[in-house]
């Protein structure tokens, strides 16, 4: 039994990287519908951003975590200015293509340039170390990754389903043009939605990079995993894909500990069961 | 009717003539390098393996001696069934003589059944399963480097000597985690240890937490790493963050790279001990090769021992077509060559292969060194012990191989 509450203990752990991807993925979606399969690159690309920042720069892991972000926050901007932005009101394929691509490239390039097995990246000093629970030993980096996650996750469905700037862009997705007639620059939002997305799948990379390997494909082989949770938490919502997150990784901690044989395919054997029963996913509307 | 049989006759002589005349001088020669090009085990073998036979194939001097040497490279994506796909095409297609590298057992096994079909030359250096040269060896192949049994043998048996009689295995859930787990777990038997369990993950597993809970529940001594590559640097690393090592338990890397520690960093690796049978700082030869290697390196990496394993067997492998005096595009007839002639180069030293295709050198137990003692950027490790290859690999009188019984 207590195994149990470890193991679930820490799915929940893996389910903040899930739900602060999925999220990520969900807003860019929900807001600009577009399918970004750049999301894991660009995870990979925060995780780098922070081993340049601290070997290059002497930058430390908490001013990473905010820089990082913003500056591959910028590089995902640019990417939509100079590129995606032509594929709006084209169908989501253009999209999908446009950003797979994208991704394959960003990883080729850190890939020739660092290699496939990584870069050490270690955990700051103020977290170092952890608690013993009774049950488990749980090192407080991991505590800290899923409060930390929480608070970021329930920030950003406060920023659009409460605020009047989440109305402006909720607003814009459904009618652009009236919402231009309001004088709201659409465009220049969209752009900024756009980088909010990609800053949050570059903060997963942050806080991933002391736990994982900071290597190219880093966000290659979470990516699948990440989309199978968006589409059973509904493609577009928000609070969804928080939630969904979430459970998905308790559910494949306990895979692990029960049947770890399987644990790679146990969310893929979800995905379909949910789409049979409910294809708009849990919380989706109809599209 | 008698003159045109006669002629015909005349003709096929001369056509066998020139045929043979032809084998005699045919001194073209084509190598494929069959890696994994982009996932966890590219940095072990992938492109560097490509670079060390084409080093090889300079620094043999053959060259300058009429020989025309080509080497193209593929990516098995670790996936048997494409590893053989591509086999297959090099073979009919691209009229390839020699597949070498190779990591990654399952597809290592695949691959060893379709090169012994088309009668080609196999020098695996990259894969770990000793079932290479044993239950499924094959005339056509060479193993160089290391293999299960050694790692077993080496690394297994000096932890269990030193008092970890209780083990528990983490297991990648694939051919080479099996053969190593199995290969492990009779030494322990044998020197009167126990397995106390284990569990089996897929390969390529980005978090470990669930199973080094599982492993530390065990209250086993020892946890062994039966995987390979990005599966083990983030198994360490993740076991120091969930205390571990530091909790009395410890953990044995059966298999660990050069690339593995650069990954992993000094700072979590330290006092890690393991077996390699190369190492770019054992002696001038090694270092000289190393500095070469790393320079034409785009990240400037030093060579692992699979690389080097590669180097060293296309090295032996044209020793064997230049003393044939021609390539005769046999496989069994270049690799019986190869067993018939000691083996002998700047990386490995002295050695033999074995009739059962096995390659016989030293090994190394190292031990990671502390940062405060690294004085360079691949400055890791320390040298422990030395294991005579007799020693080290499995003694014919144990091995399961076919082509002993003749």
């Amino acid at each position: 039994m207590q195994a149990l509450y470890a193991q679930l203990l820490v799915g929940l752990i893996n389910g903040s990287f899930y739900a602060l991807l999925s999220l990520g993925l969900a807003v860019i979606f929900g807001m600009l519908n577009i399918i970004n399969f750049a999301h894991g690159a660009l995870y990979m690309m925060g995780a780098f951003m922070a081993y340049f920042l601290l070997n290059l720069g002497g930058i430390n892991y908490w001013w990473a975590l905010l820089l990082a972000p913003i500056i591959v926050g910028i590089f995902g901007m640019i990417l939509e200015r100079t590129m995606l932005k032509f594929l709006t009101g084209l169908d989501h394929l253009y999209g999908l293509l446009l950003t797979f691509g994208i991704a394959l490239i960003v990883q080729g390039v850190f890939q020739n340039y660092f290699g496939s097995s990584g870069l050490p990246y270690s955990i700051p000093d103020q977290l170092k170390g952890g608690v013993n629970l009774g049950f488990m030993f749980l090192p407080i980096y991991r505590g800290w990754v899923v409060i930390f996650s929480l608070v970021v996750c329930l920030a950003t469905w406060f920023l659009i389903e409460k605020t009047r700037l989440g109305a402006y862009l909720r607003a814009a997705t459904e009618n652009p043009t009236l919402v231009r007639a309001f004088g709201i620059n659409v465009p220049r939002m969209i752009t900024l939605t756009y980088g909010l997305g990609v800053g949050l799948a570059a903060l997963a990379g942050v806080l991933s990079a002391p736990i994982n390997q900071v290597r190219p494909l880093m966000g290659a082989d979470l990516i699948i995993v990440v989309f199978a949770v968006v589409v059973i938490g509904g493609m577009g919502s928000i609070m969804g894909s928080i939630i969904t997150g979430f459970a998905l990784g308790v559910i494949e901690g306990l895979t692990k500990y029960f049947y770890p044989e399987a644990s790679n395919t146990v969310v893929f054997v979800l995905m379909v069961l949910v789409l049979l029963v409910k294809p708009t996913g849990l919380t989706g509307r109809a599209a | 009717m008698k003159k045109s049989i006669a002629s015909l006759l005349l003709g096929t002589a001369l056509a066998v003539a020139t045929a043979g005349a032809a084998f005699a001088q045919d001194k073209t020669v084509k190598i494929g390098a069959l890696s994994d090009q982009s996932g966890l085990y590219a940095d072990l073998g992938g492109p560097g393996s490509t670079l060390a036979a084409q080093m090889a194939v300079d620094d043999s001097g053959l060259a300058a001696k009429g020989w025309k040497i080509d080497i193209i490279s593929g990516d098995h994506q670790n996936k048997p069934d494409i590893g053989t796909a591509i086999a297959r095409q090099w073979f009919d297609v691209d009229k390839v003589d020699i597949i070498v590298d190779v990591p990654n057992s399952g597809v290592a096994l695949a691959v060893n059944n379709v090169v012994k079909e088309k009668n080609g030359v196999y020098i695996n250096s990259g894969a770990a399963t000793s079932d290479l040269t044993n239950a499924q060896c094959s005339p056509n192949t060479v193993h160089w480097t290391y293999d299960t049994y050694m790692l077993a043998h080496t690394t297994g048996q000096a932890l269990v000597k030193a008092g970890g009689d209780t083990w528990f295995f983490l297991t990648a859930d694939y051919a080479f985690g099996a053969a190593l787990e199995r290969d492990t777990t009779a030494v322990i038997t044998a020197n009167g240890g126990k397995v106390v369990g284990g569990v089996k993950h897929p390969l390529n597993t980005p978090d470990f937490s669930s199973f080094l809970l599982q492993a530390q529940a065990s209250k086993a001594k020892i946890i062994g790493l039966a995987n390979a590559g990005g599966d083990t640097t983030n198994t360490i690393k993740q076991a120091a963050e969930f205390g571990i090592v530091k909790g009395g338990q410890k953990l044995a890397a059966l298999l660990l790279f050069l690339t593995d520690v650069k990954a992993i960093g000094l700072e979590t690796a330290q006092g890690l001990n393991f077996t390699e049978t190369f190492y770019w700082d054992l002696n001038d030869q090694t270092r000289a090769f190393s500095k070469k290697f790393s320079e034409k390196m785009k990240n400037g990496a030093m060579p692992t021992m699979v690389q080097a394993g590669v180097y060293a067997g296309v090295r032996h492998y044209l020793k064997a077509l230049e003393a044939l005096g021609g390539n005769p595009h046999d496989g069994v007839k270049v690799v019986d060559k190869m067993k018939s002639m000691p083996t002998e180069d700047d990386l490995f030293g002295k050695g033999e292969i074995q009739p059962n295709g096995r390659t016989i050198h030293n090994a190394y137990l190292f031990e990671v060194k502390k940062p405060s003692e690294s004085k360079g950027p691949w400055d890791f490790y320390k040298l422990v012990g030395t294991v005579p290859g007799d020693q080290a690999f499995t003694p014919l009188s144990e091995s399961k191989c076919a082509l002993l019984k003749k």
